[in-house]
């Protein structure tokens, strides 16, 4: 049967549905249904960490995997600084861009390294919107709450204070900035609702909030002259005798010499790992998303938090076969898009928090309620037409241009047509724990946005990282930028490498594995 | 389930037949499987991708290729990660364009409208060619933004462009020099920065974060024990 077949029942259902509320789960049936359905409790995925900072504690095989991984650098490189810093930022998306600009603007002599172009990230994808407690009705502990209940109350409660009280001073800088979120006619800004959140809270620029944002950031970064070092790995961290952080070695991607540099602080904002594919799932991260700033920080003591627990976002592409794993964005739904199966019925609440659909949708696929495709996939219906059906025609091609386009070039109309959709692996709700100030336990060593973790507990509220990025990368940055200020560079070692090493070989180090990965091993070596 | 998958079966052609297609990448003929994107041709054929590949989403801008398709003159432009591949296409990913970006700080601008002119002196010197709009993978009506900012237009700028990925395929067909998504990006956030209205409920609320309107809500929710923390979540609808 085709396509235009199998969606008939969407089209058929669509009036009856509209008249229809379904009920957000109680707490008690919500656990269960991600005990049973969620991936983050599928056991057989996890093993222990055999030794370092988070010895025993489990996470996916994948990742645990890279943790325990040997360094592509051996005792004997040479440690001469090609370049002396005061700050060093690893990463250029949006948290490495904020730490860059707040420490520049500080007064550091900044260096911004990145493996790929600057603003190559998952940042520049970030589609749904920023969510900050802009709304009279609303308030930062409003948004403190729902974060809270997102995160299953795991949520670190400092960071996530910080988080929602530096929220509207963010905005106010990226607008200055130039950024052009979305207005009310009345000029304040326009606020939409999104999963998980009691209040309309979400600022947008149209579907390419993200892209806005980072355009921005990325034209500041260059106006403001910053010293860049794209297309560079970073392969190690350095550190003196106490273990502090004091420079970094990065992996030419070019030439593939390796570039040390010294810093006085070292802020890594290099993202997720949907790349590494955990479990098998497709991935709507960037190139680059493969968890480097987790090895370097594990190795250099650094302890993780919650990397037991990742996103799946609800509504992975499924088809067209060429998108598969792309988003389709949270915003078809927080304007009211259903979720529809095989049968034509609603299943969830489409605005419960993204564990809670996303497990409803593998539990309908798994209850032989999905679609299946012809290349063995399985997904459920998003009813993108019932937008135009709403809110009047034109309604999807003018709030989600960018969804439009994606789809158009392969020949979908998703104002006339639903899109079919499957959870895709999204975020990475640990990583690196960090205090107020961005800092991890290894001092100097700061670590902001996705590669962190804490502040979002066990599952991350959509329009919470874009925030994250802003307030967390602005934090380090400033921090490390007046700390520099008052100290001397430290020595460059590799000490704790050998100690890492040891502990390693104790363990058997069975893996064998060099990490960090980063980049994906895509390309085919056979014919 | 199994009696079902019959039914439930998405006609898609290019997974059913495992067909092979011949494309020409950078000159050299391959055979790849058809319908796979451009960037997944690129390593299916064994070849490295560093530059060339970003965010592999549409949004990034870093895959940008120029392509023909089998007996047509016509080379048009795509991003790598969001094209299907045919029989006798042929494509090449485009290196970065050594276009001349700007240095200004936006926000101490005087004159955003008049700046412009000495920002990107080349932006008045467009010559109508539209190379640029049929140049642009994201169907921005590039040669009518370009004239809009040299009249002072920013507000419909900043509006067109807001699906620019910054690819810059735009900049090496102008025959005037000029670089239409940095102008425009210029352009925007200028229009951002100076041209739209302060919101005002921001400035209100900022302020009542540092007078401590919340203080003692903050006070209560903080002092709260697990399971009274979890009570109260509960409460709130």
């Amino acid at each position: 049967m085709d396509i235009h077949a199998l969606q008939q029942i969407v089209h058929n259902t669509r009036d009856a549905r509209r008249k229809q509320t379904i009920p957000k789960f109680s707490p008690e049936d919500r656990d269960q249904l991600i005990h049973k359905y969620h991936p983050d409790f599928r056991a057989s995925a996890y093993r222990p960490i055999r030794f370092g900072p988070n010895i025993n504690e489990k996470t996916v095989l994948e990742l645990a995997t890279l943790l325990e991984g040997e360094s592509l650098i051996t005792d004997d490189v040479d440690l001469t600084p090609h370049y002396t810093t005061d700050v060093l930022v690893v990463g250029g998306g949006g948290a490495g861009c904020a730490a860059a600009l707040h420490a520049h603007n500080a007064g550091a002599k900044v260096i911004l390294a990145t493996k790929l172009r600057l603003g190559d990230s998952n940042s520049v994808m970030a589609q749904g919107g920023m969510q900050i407690s802009v709304a009279p009705e609303d308030s930062p502990v409003t948004h403190f709450i729902d974060t809270l209940k997102g995160g299953h109350m795991q949520n670190d409660h400092d960071l996530l204070k910080i988080m929602v009280e530096e929220g509207p001073s963010i905005a106010k800088w990226l607008i200055e900035l130039g950024v052009l979120f979305d207005r009310q006619a009345d000029g304040n800004l326009h606020v939409k609702k999104g999963g998980g959140s009691s209040k309309p809270r979400l600022l947008t620029c149209s579907d390419y909030t993200g892209l806005e944002i980072m355009r921005v950031l990325k034209d500041e970064v260059l106006n403001q002259k910053i010293q860049l070092l794209e297309f560079c790995a970073a392969v190690e961290l350095l550190g003196d005798d106490q273990g502090n952080c004091t420079g970094a070695i990065f992996k030419d991607m070019d030439n593939h010499r390796f570039v040390v540099v010294a810093a006085k602080a070292v802020i890594l904002a290099t993202g997720g790992i949907g790349r590494l594919h955990i479990q098998g799932f497709p991935t709507s991260n960037h190139y680059g998303a493969t968890g480097d700033g987790l090895c370097l920080s594990y190795r250099m003591g650094a302890k993780l938090d919650h990397i037991d627990t990742f996103q799946y976002h609800p509504s992975g592409a499924v088809y067209p076969e060429q998108l598969i794993g792309a988003l389709v964005t949270e915003g078809i739904r927080s304007e009211g898009g259903h979720l529809v199966n095989a049968k034509g019925e609603r299943f969830v609440n489409e605005l419960d928090t993204r564990d809670v659909v996303s497990s409803s949708i593998i539990r309908e696929c798994e209850e032989g309620r999905g679609i299946r495709t012809m290349s063995g996939r399985v997904g459920v219906w998003l009813d993108t037409p019932l937008l135009d059906a709403e809110h009047g025609p034109g309604t999807v091609e003018k709030h989600f241009p960018a969804m439009m386009m994606q789809f158009d070039r392969f020949g979908i109309d998703i104002s006339k047509d639903p899109v079919l959709i499957y959870p895709t692996l999204h975020y990475q709700n640990g990583g690196v724990k960090i205090d107020t100030n961005s800092e991890t336990n290894v001092k100097n060593l700061f670590v902001a946005g996705e590669a962190s973790g804490g502040l979002h507990g066990r599952n991350r509220l959509m329009g919470n990282s874009l925030l994250d990025l802003m307030v967390f990368g602005k934090r380090s940055g400033l921090t490390a930028a007046s700390r520099s200020a008052s100290m001397k560079q430290g020595m460059l070692t590799l000490k704790h490498l050998q100690r890492f090493r040891a502990e390693a070989k104790k363990h058997g180090n069975p893996s064998g594995v060099i990490s960090p990965m980063i980049l994906p091993a895509y390309t085919r070596k056979t014919g | 389930m199994a009696q079902e998958d019959k039914e439930n079966v998405i006609d898609q052609p290019e997974v059913l037949r495992h067909k092979m297609v011949t494309v020409e990448i950078s000159g050299k003929k391959y055979e790849v499987p058809e319908g796979i994107t451009v960037i997944k041709a690129l390593w299916y054929t064994g070849q490295e991708v560093v530059r060339g590949a970003g965010c592999l989403g549409g949004f990034c801008g870093a895959c940008a290729t120029y392509y023909r398709t089998k007996d047509d003159p016509k080379v048009r432009t795509c991003l790598a990660c969001q094209m299907a591949v045919q029989d006798g296409m042929s494509f090449t990913i485009m290196p970065p364009f050594p276009a001349r970006k700007a240095l200004y700080d936006i926000q101490s601008l005087k004159d955003p409208k008049q700046d412009l002119f000495n920002l990107y002196p080349e932006a008045p010197l467009c010559r109508n060619c539209n190379a640029c709009t049929e140049a642009c993978p994201q169907k921005i009506d590039v040669r009518e933004g370009v004239w809009k900012a040299v009249f002072g237009d920013f507000k419909s700028v900043s509006e067109m462009f807001m699906d620019c990925v910054m690819c810059g395929m735009c900049t090496p067909v102008c025959i005037a020099d000029i670089a239409p998504n940095l102008v425009a990006l210029y352009v925007s956030r200028a229009q951002g920065a100076h041209f739209t209205e302060k919101p005002q409920g921001l400035d209100t609320r900022i302020k009542e974060i540092q007078d401590g309107r919340f203080n003692d809500e903050w006070k209560k929710i903080l002092k709260m024990n697990e399971k009274e923390l979890a009570a109260h979540c509960a409460s709130v609808k």
